[in-house]
């Protein structure tokens, strides 16, 4: 297999847009061009990730989204979950079909209904929808589980608010710039108890692209090429009464992205993560299953402040999905904002560390019934 | 809605007709009979309920039908309060996850017959290992909501 990089990176604010959806996207992916001096003609390949159908009440939004991506005339095609999008794209060059390929994620969240409107229709028609699943219902049940079993606290769970708000306050690319104390999240409504207003993510825009080549050209494009070293993914079952929600599968998605990139300390081996948690306690769960902190330590983890900005393993400098929440685009934005730390062109929320290794991780679907794992480096 | 720059709104409504298939269709006509039906894998000997053609775990369809018992136990639970459009019905209510006895899985329903105010007294009600019991719809269409909900058992 070729190697693959990623050697450029253009994302939108996560602020509303009043920009139309196409030229929303036009401008992300004509800036991206852009910076790495090619023309749309001479890019290989296009993959989209979206999900429009519910997210801008499009059917087949490669129709759509196509014009706006500059991805006329070419082969390309589209995952709905955009860490899938990355990979289908980094598969396109490590099979030597292509030589370059945009991956392009996109949403406007603040042209549709509420998270919890769309992601009610996760459900089937028969069970899981009637008695009233959502993404947050099965997070909230996911985290009152949490709580029990492993004897996290409310406030732990807050204060990964707290850090994400904070960091978010040095990204200017967050939605969410205001920071918050630990009791501010434990005042704020208990919308899915014991889920507060504050732990839920807000809903964003976004367009993320990220340029991937095949090693030869990825030297002539940048001199700063982030590689592509480790990726797993892993579903779980639909029903969410039919599995263990404490033990999904991000434990198989990072054990196979690991093994990939040879990584056996994932907590000393990588330097930055940037994770994907649409609720707070989530953070703590994922950085169990990726061997960040042991099973049990979530809680423990972020009263050490190791995932802090100035810590030993920043977790979210970006500010996470919590401070920006472009929903189907969110993965891909982790992937960006990982190779920018790479690049060490991450701005004011550059961790203040040498960044070699970095981890981006998304998630979909129930209490995260799907997750992908995917290690950069430099 | 109204937002500062010009926008126009899409309401988007289209019919779809799901077949239930047959073990669904049996399903859904116990519930109208006062009856779960759950199905055991005949190769891990797991019982899931709803019924299943096939075991999600061993992807075989050597699986025979079981009653189960109308009760069961707290795994989870969350307090609804929030609202968006489409929701199944006005908050605040309930959303279990309950393990039914004799089945090996988490069944999601609505849990009902508690006061909502007092969130410590709901939380005691609640805790895990909490015995719950259907409460049966007095009309029944043969859906998920021939049970109304699930109560604690007192």
């Amino acid at each position: 297999m070729r190697r693959v990089a990623i050697t450029h990176v253009a994302q939108s604010s996560g602020v509303e847009s009043k920009e139309s959806l196409m030229d929303f996207t036009y401008a992300i992916n004509k800036e991206i061009l852009d910076k790495a001096g090619l023309k749309r003609e001479e890019v290989g390949c296009i993959i989209a990730g979206a999900a429009d159908i519910f997210h801008s009440g499009l059917s087949c939004a490669n129709a759509f989204d196509w014009d706006g991506i500059g991805a006329f005339l070419k082969e390309g095609s589209r995952a709905e979950e955009s860490a899938f999008s990355f990979i289908y794209g980094c598969m396109r060059i490590m099979s030597g079909h292509f030589d370059t390929v945009l991956v392009t994620a996109l949403v406007k969240g603040s042209e549709n209904p509420d998270n919890d409107a769309i992601t009610s229709f996760y459900g089937d028609p028969f069970y899981l929808r009637p008695v009233g699943l959502n993404e947050s219902a099965v997070a909230a049940m996911q985290m009152r589980q949490y709580l029990e079993r492993y004897g996290i606290t409310e406030e732990q769970c807050a204060k990964v608010v707290v850090k994400n708000r904070g960091n978010a306050l040095f990204n200017p690319y967050a939605h969410v710039k205001k920071r918050v104390s630990i009791k501010d999240v434990m005042d704020s409504e208990r919308i899915y108890d014991p889920l507060k207003t504050l732990e839920c993510s807000p809903k964003s825009d976004g367009v993320v692209a990220v340029l991937l080549a095949s090693e030869k050209r990825a030297r002539k494009l940048t001199g700063k090429p982030v590689w592509l070293t480790g990726y797993g993914s892993s579903m779980d079952h639909f029903i969410p009464g039919d599995r263990d929600l404490l033990n999904g599968q991000l434990k198989t998605a990072a054990a196979r992205a690991y093994k990939m990139a040879g990584i056996r300390d994932p907590q000393k081996k990588i330097d930055v993560a940037e994770i994907c948690e649409p609720y707070a306690f989530q953070e703590l769960l994922w950085c169990e299953h990726l061997g960040i902190c042991s099973e049990g330590q979530g809680g423990k983890l972020i009263d050490s402040g190791m995932t802090q900005m100035d810590g030993a393993l920043p977790v979210n400098p970006s500010g996470g999905v919590l401070a920006t929440n472009p929903y189907p685009a969110r993965g891909l934005y982790r992937i960006a904002e990982a190779a920018l730390q790479i690049k060490g062109q991450a701005g004011e929320h550059q961790v203040d560390k040498k960044v070699r290794t970095a981890l981006a991780h998304s998630t979909h679907g129930f209490g995260g019934q799907c997750h992908s794992v995917v290690i950069l480096s430099s | 809605m109204a937002k500062e720059y010009r926008t126009i709104r899409n309401d988007v409504a289209l019919p779809y007709q799901w077949a239930l298939g047959k073990t669904w269709t049996r399903f859904f006509d116990g519930l109208k009979e006062e009856q779960i039906w759950g199905t055991k894998c005949t190769h891990c000997s797991r019982t899931y309920v709803p019924a299943r053609t096939f075991c999600p775990d061993c992807f075989t369809d050597r699986t025979e039908w079981v009653p189960v018992k109308p009760e069961g136990k707290i795994v989870s639970w969350t307090l609804v309060k929030a609202t968006y459009h489409g929701q199944v019905k006005p908050p605040p209510y309930i959303i279990a996850l309950i393990q039914l006895s004799g089945t090996d899985c988490g069944f999601h329903h609505f849990i009902g017959g508690v006061e909502t105010e007092n969130i410590k007294k709901l939380r005691q009600k609640l805790k895990k290992g909490a015995k719950v019991k259907a409460v049966w719809n007095p009309e029944k269409k043969a859906d998920i909501y021939d049970i109304a909900y699930f109560a604690p058992v007192k």
